[in-house]
């Protein structure tokens, strides 16, 4: 178990109702690394992060979590080592109060109840909700929830984070402080999102799926300067890297956009004159 | 539609004030959940044209509502909501019971008054005193308390789950009703048939989420047990006293009918 990592061979995963999800997607992950996968709506993003925790079974290939290959064996210790953070907080944080919900975890590890404090108060320390210990999960607002759904997957001290579209629905100075947060973690991080931004100040690497294939596996910065390729998978790049088209509109050609300022303030029905 | 939101919203206020510290805040739940249970147990077992010898109950949520510190007002805007439902059960009685049981002056009052008036301080008492348990207890304190008192995990996961998510539920109700209202302009819409449909994706949405929270549960290791730090409580001398004292009482109460017992100290006459 000392290098952590994450290796998935020729996964392919076709669902009940015959539509294929996921085809042939290998790649390797190594202790440490912070990966994007990033992709259009259905390119198979959430079927593979599925995949990596045991909810789904491949329909052919394997998947290797540290030295275990996944099985039904190995389920528990790999969904130990695999900390999962789903999009929505609300389906995360299912117990009374958000330290019910960070011990929940521990609990089902069997750890005695002593150590579990400790996990727990170490986990709401490190994402900064200590005081929002005995509250219960619906008077928490947007930021406060996610960064207690990812408490209750530190609590476990996974190996590996998994996060699903992490950003989506905080306001935006969440957003920035989720980020940092992130940023300050030394796990293994596989993150998927639409929000390029966050993905290029997050992973150094980042895979694009395009309806169910890998399109691309590389430096996120080599990635998001292939415009043909984003393009050819219905991304574009992060905004990060766009001109600003206020400051400098001739950067970049904004063909049939309407100015943002109306030239001059042009009185209706003038142009009949 | 407004309205069902603001009482969904003011459900949350009850568990801030379960949050409180005060000597029956602080009893441990057991002793609540039974002394409540054989409150209702007694209240419930009145004769139903019985009115005056319910009414000493009333001791019992007055004095919890006092040393809880609970705010007066809000409990009874809580309580009120459930007498249209009581008064919809009493509603005929005076219709189909007209046996004379006493007259006031040449006013003949009717058995199914009698009845419908103490069904309705039936509610009262009862909606009161649950209302009160939870907000000095707690919903999860109350579950943890019934699961000790020997109920199945499984029932007590049921409820725990059913408060968490009764919120998330309405207020995806409350979205698809809003979504629905803007586009009907104020007419019926479709009427019945759209409910239909409505109540249907409702329950869908829900299916999906509990699959996603199962899968929650999944990712971090449940094997279909809840175990959960239990709270420090005790079950001590304060708590046995709490219990007998006012379930000694219930059974006094419920056996003489005090009102009668004192007028009849005043005027002489013993029944």
């Amino acid at each position: 178990m000392s290098h952590h990592i994450v290796h998935v061979k020729n996964l392919q995963h076709t669902y009940p109702d015959k539509t294929v999800a996921l085809r042939d997607v290998s790649f390797l992950i190594h202790h440490g690394e912070s990966v994007g996968i990033i992709g259009a709506n259905g390119a198979g993003k959430s079927t593979l992060l599925l995949h990596l925790n045991g909810y789904l079974s491949a329909t052919s290939g394997e998947i290797i979590i540290g030295d275990d290959q996944l099985s039904k064996e190995t389920l528990p210790e790999i969904r130990r080592t695999v900390g999962m953070v789903f999009q929505d907080p609300e389906d995360q944080l299912f117990m009374p109060t958000v330290y019910d919900d960070v011990a929940f975890g521990p609990l089902n590890l069997g750890l005695s109840a002593d150590e579990t404090e400790t996990r727990v108060m170490e986990a709401l320390q490190r994402v900064g909700a200590v005081e929002l210990r005995d509250k219960p999960p619906y008077h928490l607002s947007g930021g406060e929830k996610k960064r207690v759904a990812i408490a209750t997957v530190l609590s476990m001290l996974p190996e590996i984070l998994v996060l699903d579209e992490p950003t989506n629905g905080l306001d935006p100075q969440a957003r920035r402080q989720l980020i940092a947060l992130l940023q300050a973690f030394h796990h293994t991080r596989i993150v998927t999102s639409h929000d390029l931004d966050m993905i290029l100040e997050l992973c150094e690497r980042t895979i694009v799926l395009h309806e169910g294939k890998i399109m691309a596996d590389g430096p996120t910065l080599d990635i998001f300067n292939n415009e043909e390729l984003l393009k050819t998978c219905r991304l574009e790049k992060p905004f990060a890297m766009q001109g600003c088209p206020v400051c400098s509109p001739d950067k970049r050609p904004l063909v049939s956009q309407p100015p943002l300022v109306p030239p001059h303030s042009s009185k209706p029905h003038d142009h009949e004159h | 539609m407004l309205a069902i939101d603001g009482s969904f919203l003011d459900f949350k206020q009850l568990d801030l004030l379960a949050l409180r510290q005060t000597p029956v805040h602080r009893l441990d739940p057991r002793a609540k959940v039974l002394t409540t249970l054989c409150f209702i147990i007694c209240v419930v077992s009145f004769d139903r044209y019985q009115i005056s010898a319910m009414l000493p109950f009333l001791i019992y949520p007055a004095v919890l509502m006092a040393v809880g510190d609970l705010p007066f007002g809000y409990i009874m805007r809580k309580i009120v909501i459930v007498i249209p439902f009581a008064l919809m059960i009493g509603l005929f009685n005076p219709i189909f019971d007209r046996q004379v049981l006493m007259q006031i002056g040449s006013l003949d009052i009717w058995g199914g008054w009698i009845s419908c008036i103490s069904i309705l301080i039936r509610a009262i008492l009862t909606a009161s005193a649950a209302i009160i348990l939870v907000a000095i207890t707690g919903f999860p304190a109350i579950c943890e308390a019934l699961e000790k008192l020997k109920m199945p995990q499984t029932f007590a996961v049921q409820l725990l789950f059913l408060y968490r998510y009764i919120f998330v539920l309405t207020d995806e109700g409350v979205r698809t009703a809003r979504a629905r209202q803007l586009r009907t302009f104020g007419k019926r819409g479709l009427g019945i048939r759209h409910f239909g449909s409505l109540v249907g994706h409702l329950l869908l949405r829900t299916w999906e989420r509990a699959e996603r929270i199962h899968m929650a549960m999944l990712a971090r290791g449940f094997a279909g047990e809840i175990h959960s730090t239990r709270r420090q409580s005790h079950f001590g001398r304060t708590e046995l006293l709490f219990m007998g004292g006012w379930i000694s009482l219930f059974i006094l109460l419920r056996l003489y009918n005090a009102p009668q017992l004192l007028g009849g100290l005043f005027t002489g006459t013993m029944p």
